[in-house]
C-alpha cells in the first residue's frame, strides 16, 4: 500500500504517486504520466448527443464530440504525449462511430499523428472503434500500472480506471459546489469522465465503497487547478 | 350573456368577484343543452370549461351539479384534471360529457390526441375562467394556440372569457379572440431561400390569401370579442393603518403593527391577512399567535405547505370555523370562502390590480362594500399604500405590457399537432396566426420552430435521419412514430416549477418521516445543520438535505435564526410607482399622510432635493470610510437589481472601486472606495448598458441557465419523463447546464438560447422596464452632492445591515444602534 502525498504543480495540476509511479492529475480531468509521456482520459462518450436523437428522437445539441475534442486537443498541445490512452466508453454506443460528423472523424484520426493511441474498451463500446487508428485492448499495462475501464472490487494496487464518473459535492460554511473529481488512495485511481455531456456520480455513492479500504482522497476539478478535498468535507447530493 | 350566446358571439365578461360571473358564463350553454333536439348518435362535448386551477375545475363541477339536479336537467358535467382516475378518463373519451371542466394542460393533451378533431367536432362553447390571470404568460400562449386548434375542429365554437376587472380589456380580448387570417408580415422577397431544412417548400401563404376571395362560411363571421361589463359592486372601503401613529423607517414585515392587527382580527368575523412572501406569512403567523391570548382560530395558507394541510384550512374556512388566515397569493383567486368580512394587507400590495383582486375575496355580496386595511411596513410603503388606496377608489388599475407568444411554447404545440394528425405547413401557420399572441408571427420564426421540432434546429445538420416530425410524399408533416407521440404526451405542459424539496420530519438515521410541506431547494442550500427556521407555523431545526428531502426536527427555540426575507416577490407596478413620484412632488398630497412621514418628506426637501415628477433624484454622500451613490427610481426590486449589477460593472471600469450594492422596490444604493460625486452621470446611465454589458453579464449568469432549463423542458428538448425507463440504482445527473455551455459555445444563435434570453430579460431581470426608465430619465437626473446621509436614504442604508445578520441578537443590537445614529444624522 502506498502512502498518500501530493502537491500542486505549476499548471494547477495535483502531483501524486500512484502505486509508486509519479503522475499529475490535470484540471482538465486527464491523467499525465510525465516519465512515460503518456496521457490518459476516461469516458469521453463521443456522440452521446446524437445517441439520444437516434434512440429517442431527443435532439440534444450535436456538438458534444467537438467540444470534447477541443478540450483533448488543448491537452495534447500542452503536453505532446507519445501515448494517448482512452480508458473506455470513448463512444456512447456501438454505432456512435458511424454517426460521427466527417470533420469530427478527421480530427479524431489526427490525434494519432506522431503518437500511439490505445483504446481500452468499455461497457458502452465493447468492440472499440473499428475504423479509427490505434490499438483496441481490454486492458493495458504501462509504467507498472494497469489501465482498464471498470474498476475491480477489492484491493487492486496499480489499477487506473474510469467508468464511475466520480463527482464530489464539497461544502464550506453555507455554500456547496459539485465538481467532477479524481478519487485515489495512492494505490489505485479512478478518473473523472472527460466528455462534454457526461454527468457525475457522487463519490459517497455505494458504488465506490468496494474499491477503497480507507477513506480516499478526492481531487476536485476547479477553474484552472485541482483541489485536494478531504473526506470530511464531502456531502451527499 | 344569453343574448350574446344566441347570436354565437365571442364574449369577454368582466365583472367583480361575487357577481355570479361563472353562472352567467354557463347559462347560455345550459339553455342550449336543454333545448337541443334528441339525436341518434351520441353527442360530443358541447361546452368546455378551462380553469387555471385543478381545484377550481372540481369545485365548479360541484356547483353545477346542484342546479342541474334540482332542475332535473339531462345534462352531464364532469371534470378532468391530472388527478382524475384512469378509468374515468377512459370513459370520458368514449362517452364525452356535455360539459367538460378541465385545465389548459389537459386541453393541450386532448389536442395532441389522434381523435381530437372528431372528439371536439360538436363543440359549441369554450369558457375560460380567471382569464385575467391566465393570458399574460406561457400558459396563456399555449391555451391561445389550443383555442385556435379547437376553432378549426369546430368552426362555430364560441369563446367566452370570464375576468375580474382589468385595466386594459383590449389586451385580454386580443388574447381571447380569433384573429382573421390576414396576409403574413412578409417583406419583398424576404423568405430565406435554402436556409431552412424544410424539404417541402410551401407556397408563400401571402400570395394565396391575397389572390383568393375571402373564405366562405365560418370565416365570414366577425370574430371580434364583445365586451360585457358586469354591474360594478359597491365601492370598497380601503383604509391605511397607522399603528400607534408611527411608521417605521424600513422593513418588510409590519412587525410594529401586529398588536393592533390582532385586535382588528378579534373585532371582525373572518379576516384574510395577505402578505407578499412565504416568509412574511410565516413571520406574521408566529407573531399573531404570540399575541393570541384569546385562542382565536388563526390559520396559515401558502404554497409551500403540504396540499393536504391547505385543503384542511380551506374546508375549515368554508365551515366558518376560522377567524383569520395568513396567506400569500395562493388565495388570490378562485373559490368562495365563506364569510370573509375584512381583508388585511400586511406590507404594501405592490400593485393596485392585485389589491383589488384581494379585496374581492371579502364579502361576496355585490350590494355590500368590501372592507380592506393596508398596513405599510416602512415610509416608502406608506406612500405606496396611500397611492394604492387612491388608485382603488379612483378605479385606476395597473397595466400589463402586451405580450408576444413564446417560441418554446409554439414548439410544444407544433409537436402536439403532429401527434394528433398530419399537417400542412401553410395551413398550420395560418391557424397559429389566428391566436392572439401569435397573430404577428413571422414565417421565418415559424420555419425555425418547425425545424427545431423536427431536427433540433442545429447548424450542423446531423439529425436529418432522426427527425421527430417528417414530411410525407403528400407534403404533410407527421410524427415519426408511436414512440415519439407517447413521449410527447408524457411531457406536455408549460408549468416548470423551481426545484423543490420535501420538508420531512427526521434525523440522519430515521428517514422517511411525515411530510410537512415543500420549499425551494435554494432555501436549504443556505443553511447548515443545526440552523433553526420557521416553517408551517413552527420552529424547526435543519438536519440534512438528502436527495429531494430536507430532514428537520421540531426545535424548542423561541428565537429561530430567520433567513433573509428577500423583500417582496412582486415588483412595484409601474402605475403605482408613478403615483408615488407624483405624490412626493405635490405637497398638497402630504396632508393625507401621518405626521412622521410628513416630517420626513419636509426634511428631505430641506436637506437634499425633492425631485420633480419626471426626474430621477440621485444623491452622493460619504459615510464611514465609504462613498455612497443612492438613487430613487421606484421601478421595483427586479429592475433595480439588474440596474445595480450593470452599474457596478461600469463603475468598476470607471475606476471608483465599487464594493457592493443593495436594491429594493424604491431605490438602489451602491458604495465604493472612491467618491462618485464627480462622475458623468449621463454617461453612467447611458442606455447602451442594455447592449453589450447586459449580454456579457447575462451569459455568465445563473439566471440564463435557469431560463434555458425551463425553455428546454417546455420545447421538448429535454424530457422530464420517459416511458418505461426507470432510473438505475445509481443516479448519474446529466444537467441542462452542460447542454447550455456546449450550445452557447457552438451555436449562440440557437432558437432556445434566444428564448432563454428573452425570458431572462423579461422575467427575473425586468429589462423592459429598465429600458423604459433609462429612456425616461435621459437628461433628467437631479444630482444632490451631500456631505451626509439624507432622510430618503435612511431606509436603504438600513437594508445594508439587514441583509447580513437577520435575527442574530448581537446583530440586532448593532443594527439598532446604527439606526439611531443614522436617523439622528439625517434629521438633525
Amino acid at each position: 500500500m502506498s502512502t498518500l502525498s501530493f502537491n500542486i504543480s505549476d499548471c494547477g495540476g495535483l502531483k501524486i504517486e500512484i502505486f509508486g509511479t509519479r503522475a499529475t492529475l490535470r484540471h482538465s480531468g486527464a491523467l499525465w504520466l510525465e516519465g512515460h509521456r503518456t496521457l490518459v482520459v476516461a469516458d469521453l462518450h463521443f456522440e452521446k448527443g446524437s445517441s439520444y436523437a437516434a434512440r429517442f428522437g431527443q435532439m440534444l445539441p450535436p456538438y458534444d464530440t467537438r467540444e470534447t475534442l477541443d478540450r483533448l486537443e488543448r491537452e495534447l498541445a500542452a503536453l505532446s504525449p507519445a501515448t494517448l490512452v482512452f480508458l473506455g466508453d470513448s463512444f456512447h454506443d456501438g454505432a456512435g462511430e458511424e454517426r460521427l460528423p466527417p470533420e469530427d472523424r478527421t480530427r479524431i484520426a489526427a490525434l494519432a499523428l506522431g503518437r500511439e493511441l490505445v483504446w481500452a474498451v468499455g461497457n458502452h463500446d465493447e468492440d472499440g472503434p473499428r475504423t479509427l487508428p490505434g490499438a483496441v485492448v481490454d486492458e493495458a499495462v504501462i509504467a507498472g500500472l494497469t489501465f482498464r475501464h471498470e474498476p475491480l472490487h477489492g484491493d487492486q494496487p496499480g489499477e487506473v480506471a474510469g467508468h464511475l464518473h466520480p463527482a464530489a459535492r464539497v461544502t464550506s460554511g453555507r455554500a456547496s459546489v459539485r465538481r467532477r473529481c479524481f478519487v485515489t488512495d495512492g494505490a489505485r485511481l479512478v478518473l473523472p469522465a472527460f466528455g462534454a455531456f457526461t454527468g457525475g456520480l457522487n463519490i459517497l455513492d455505494a458504488a465506490f465503497a468496494p474499491l477503497f479500504g480507507t477513506p480516499p482522497l478526492a481531487a476536485a476539478l476547479g477553474r484552472g487547478r485541482v483541489h485536494a478535498v478531504g473526506w470530511k468535507s464531502l456531502r451527499p447530493d | 350573456m344569453i343574448e350574446k350566446g344566441r347570436q354565437g358571439r365571442d364574449v369577454l365578461l368582466i365583472a367583480p368577484t361575487g357577481g355570479g360571473k361563472t353562472l352567467a358564463g354557463f347559462l347560455p350553454s345550459l339553455i342550449e343543452l336543454t333545448e337541443r333536439a334528441p339525436r341518434n348518435t351520441p353527442a360530443g362535448v358541447h361546452t368546455l370549461y378551462i380553469s387555471p386551477l385543478k381545484a377550481l375545475a372540481v369545485d365548479i363541477e360541484r356547483n353545477l351539479a346542484t342546479p342541474i339536479r334540482e332542475m332535473g336537467l339531462k345534462i352531464t358535467a364532469e371534470s378532468r384534471t391530472g388527478d382524475t382516475g384512469e378509468s374515468r378518463k377512459a370513459r370520458q373519451r368514449l362517452k364525452p360529457p356535455d360539459i367538460l371542466l378541465t385545465t389548459p394542460e389537459q386541453l393541450a393533451l386532448f389536442c395532441a390526441w389522434e381523435g381530437a378533431r372528431n372528439y371536439f367536432a360538436d363543440l359549441s362553447c369554450v369558457i375560460i375562467d380567471v382569464a385575467h390571470a391566465m393570458w399574460p404568460n406561457k400558459r396563456g400562449d399555449l391555451l391561445a394556440l389550443d383555442l385556435a386548434r379547437l376553432q378549426r375542429f369546430a368552426p362555430k365554437m364560441r369563446r367566452v372569457g370570464l375576468s375580474a376587472t382589468v385595466n386594459d380589456p383590449d389586451l385580454v380580448r386580443r388574447w381571447l379572440g380569433f384573429h382573421r387570417e390576414t396576409p403574413p408580415p412578409v417583406g419583398e422577397g424576404t423568405r430565406s431561400v435554402g436556409g431552412g431544412s424544410l424539404t417541402t417548400q410551401p407556397t408563400p401563404p401571402s400570395v394565396d390569401l391575397q389572390s383568393t376571395p375571402p373564405p366562405q362560411g365560418e370565416d365570414l363571421m366577425d370574430h371580434t370579442v364583445d365586451l360585457v361589463l358586469g354591474a360594478g359592486g359597491a365601492q370598497p372601503i380601503v383604509e391605511v393603518l397607522i399603528s400607534g401613529g408611527k411608521v417605521p423607517w424600513a422593513g418588510h414585515t409590519a412587525e410594529h403593527a401586529m398588536a393592533e392587527v390582532y385586535q382588528i382580527i378579534k373585532s371582525s368575523k373572518t379576516a384574510l391577512v395577505f402578505v407578499n412572501t412565504r416568509f412574511q406569512a410565516e413571520f406574521a403567523f408566529q407573531e399573531l399567535w404570540k399575541l393570541n391570548d384569546d385562542g382565536l382560530a388563526i390559520a396559515l395558507h401558502h404554497g409551500s405547505l403540504a396540499a393536504e394541510q391547505r385543503r384542511k384550512v380551506e374546508a375549515a374556512m368554508a365551515r366558518g370555523e376560522i377567524r383569520a388566515v395568513v396567506c400569500t397569493s395562493t388565495l388570490d383567486m378562485g373559490i368562495d370562502w365563506g364569510d370573509v368580512d375584512l381583508v388585511i394587507q400586511l406590507a404594501a400590495p405592490k400593485g393596485a390590480s392585485r389589491m383589488v383582486q384581494r379585496i374581492g375575496r371579502a364579502n361576496h355580496r355585490l350590494d355590500e362594500p368590501s372592507r380592506a386595511l393596508l398596513v405599510p411596513a416602512s415610509r416608502f410603503e406608506m406612500l405606496e399604500c396611500r397611492a394604492a388606496a387612491d388608485a382603488i377608489l379612483g378605479g385606476h388599475l395597473d397595466g400589463e405590457p402586451a405580450r408576444t407568444g413564446a417560441l418554446d411554447v409554439l414548439a410544444q404545440h407544433v409537436m402536439g399537432c403532429a401527434c394528433s394528425e398530419p399537417f400542412a405547413l401553410t395551413a398550420l401557420y395560418d391557424e397559429i396566426r389566428t391566436a392572439g399572441p401569435y397573430a404577428d408571427l413571422e414565417w421565418e420564426d415559424f420555419e425555425t420552430v418547425v425545424d427545431f421540432v423536427s431536427t433540433g434546429g442545429y447548424a450542423l445538420k446531423s439529425y436529418d435521419k432522426f427527425r421527430r416530425i417528417v414530411p410525407g410524399p403528400d407534403g404533410l408533416w407527421r410524427a415519426r412514430n408511436a414512440q415519439t407521440i407517447q413521449r410527447h404526451r408524457m411531457n406536455v405542459g408549460t408549468i416548470v416549477t423551481a426545484a423543490v424539496v420535501n420538508v420531512r420530519v427526521g434525523g440522519k438515521r430515521s428517514m422517511g418521516g411525515r411530510k410537512v410541506g415543500e420549499a425551494e431547494e435554494g432555501f436549504f442550500e443556505q443553511m447548515k445543520p443545526g440552523d433553526t427556521f420557521v416553517f408551517a407555523g413552527q420552529v424547526w431545526r435543519f438536519n440534512s438535505l438528502v436527495g429531494t428531502d430536507a430532514f428537520v426536527s421540531p426545535a424548542a427555540d423561541k428565537d429561530p435564526m430567520m433567513p433573509a426575507w428577500g423583500g417582496s416577490k412582486f415588483p412595484l407596478s409601474t402605475y403605482l410607482a408613478s403615483r408615488v413620484r407624483a405624490m412626493m412632488h405635490d405637497e398638497r398630497e402630504w396632508a393625507a399622510l401621518p405626521a412622521d412621514v410628513q416630517e420626513w418628506l419636509g426634511y428631505q426637501k430641506l436637506r437634499s432635493i425633492m425631485p420633480g415628477e419626471d426626474e430621477l433624484l440621485l444623491e452622493t454622500f460619504p459615510r464611514g470610510k465609504r462613498f455612497h451613490l443612492v438613487f430613487y427610481s421606484f421601478e421595483g426590486r427586479l429592475a433595480h437589481t439588474t440596474l445595480a449589477m450593470l452599474l457596478t460593472r461600469r463603475l468598476d471600469r470607471m475606476g471608483v472601486g465599487p464594493l457592493g450594492f443593495v436594491a429594493n422596490d424604491y431605490a438602489v444604493n451602491i458604495w465604493s472606495l472612491k467618491s462618485m460625486e464627480e462622475l458623468d452621470l449621463d454617461e453612467l446611465f447611458a442606455q447602451d448598458m442594455l447592449g453589450d454589458d447586459l449580454e456579457a453579464w447575462l451569459n455568465e449568469s445563473f439566471l440564463m441557465k435557469r431560463a434555458f432549463k425551463a425553455c428546454a423542458l417546455i420545447s421538448g428538448l429535454i424530457e422530464r419523463r420517459h416511458p418505461g425507463e426507470e432510473k438505475s440504482g445509481r443516479q448519474v445527473t446529466f444537467s441542462t447546464d452542460l447542454i447550455y455551455d456546449v450550445l452557447r459555445r457552438h451555436q449562440p444563435d440557437h432558437l432556445l438560447l434566444r428564448c432563454a434570453r428573452a425570458d431572462a430579460a423579461a422575467g427575473s431581470l425586468d429589462v423592459g422596464r429598465l429600458g423604459d426608465m433609462l429612456e425616461r430619465i435621459q437628461g433628467k437626473i437631479r444630482h444632490a452632492a451631500l456631505d451626509r446621509v439624507s432622510p430618503f436614504a435612511v431606509p436603504i442604508m438600513l437594508e445594508i445591515g439587514r441583509e447580513r445578520a437577520p435575527g442574530d441578537a448581537a446583530g440586532e443590537m448593532i443594527l439598532a444602534e446604527a439606526e439611531e445614529d443614522l436617523i439622528a444624522e439625517a434629521m438633525s
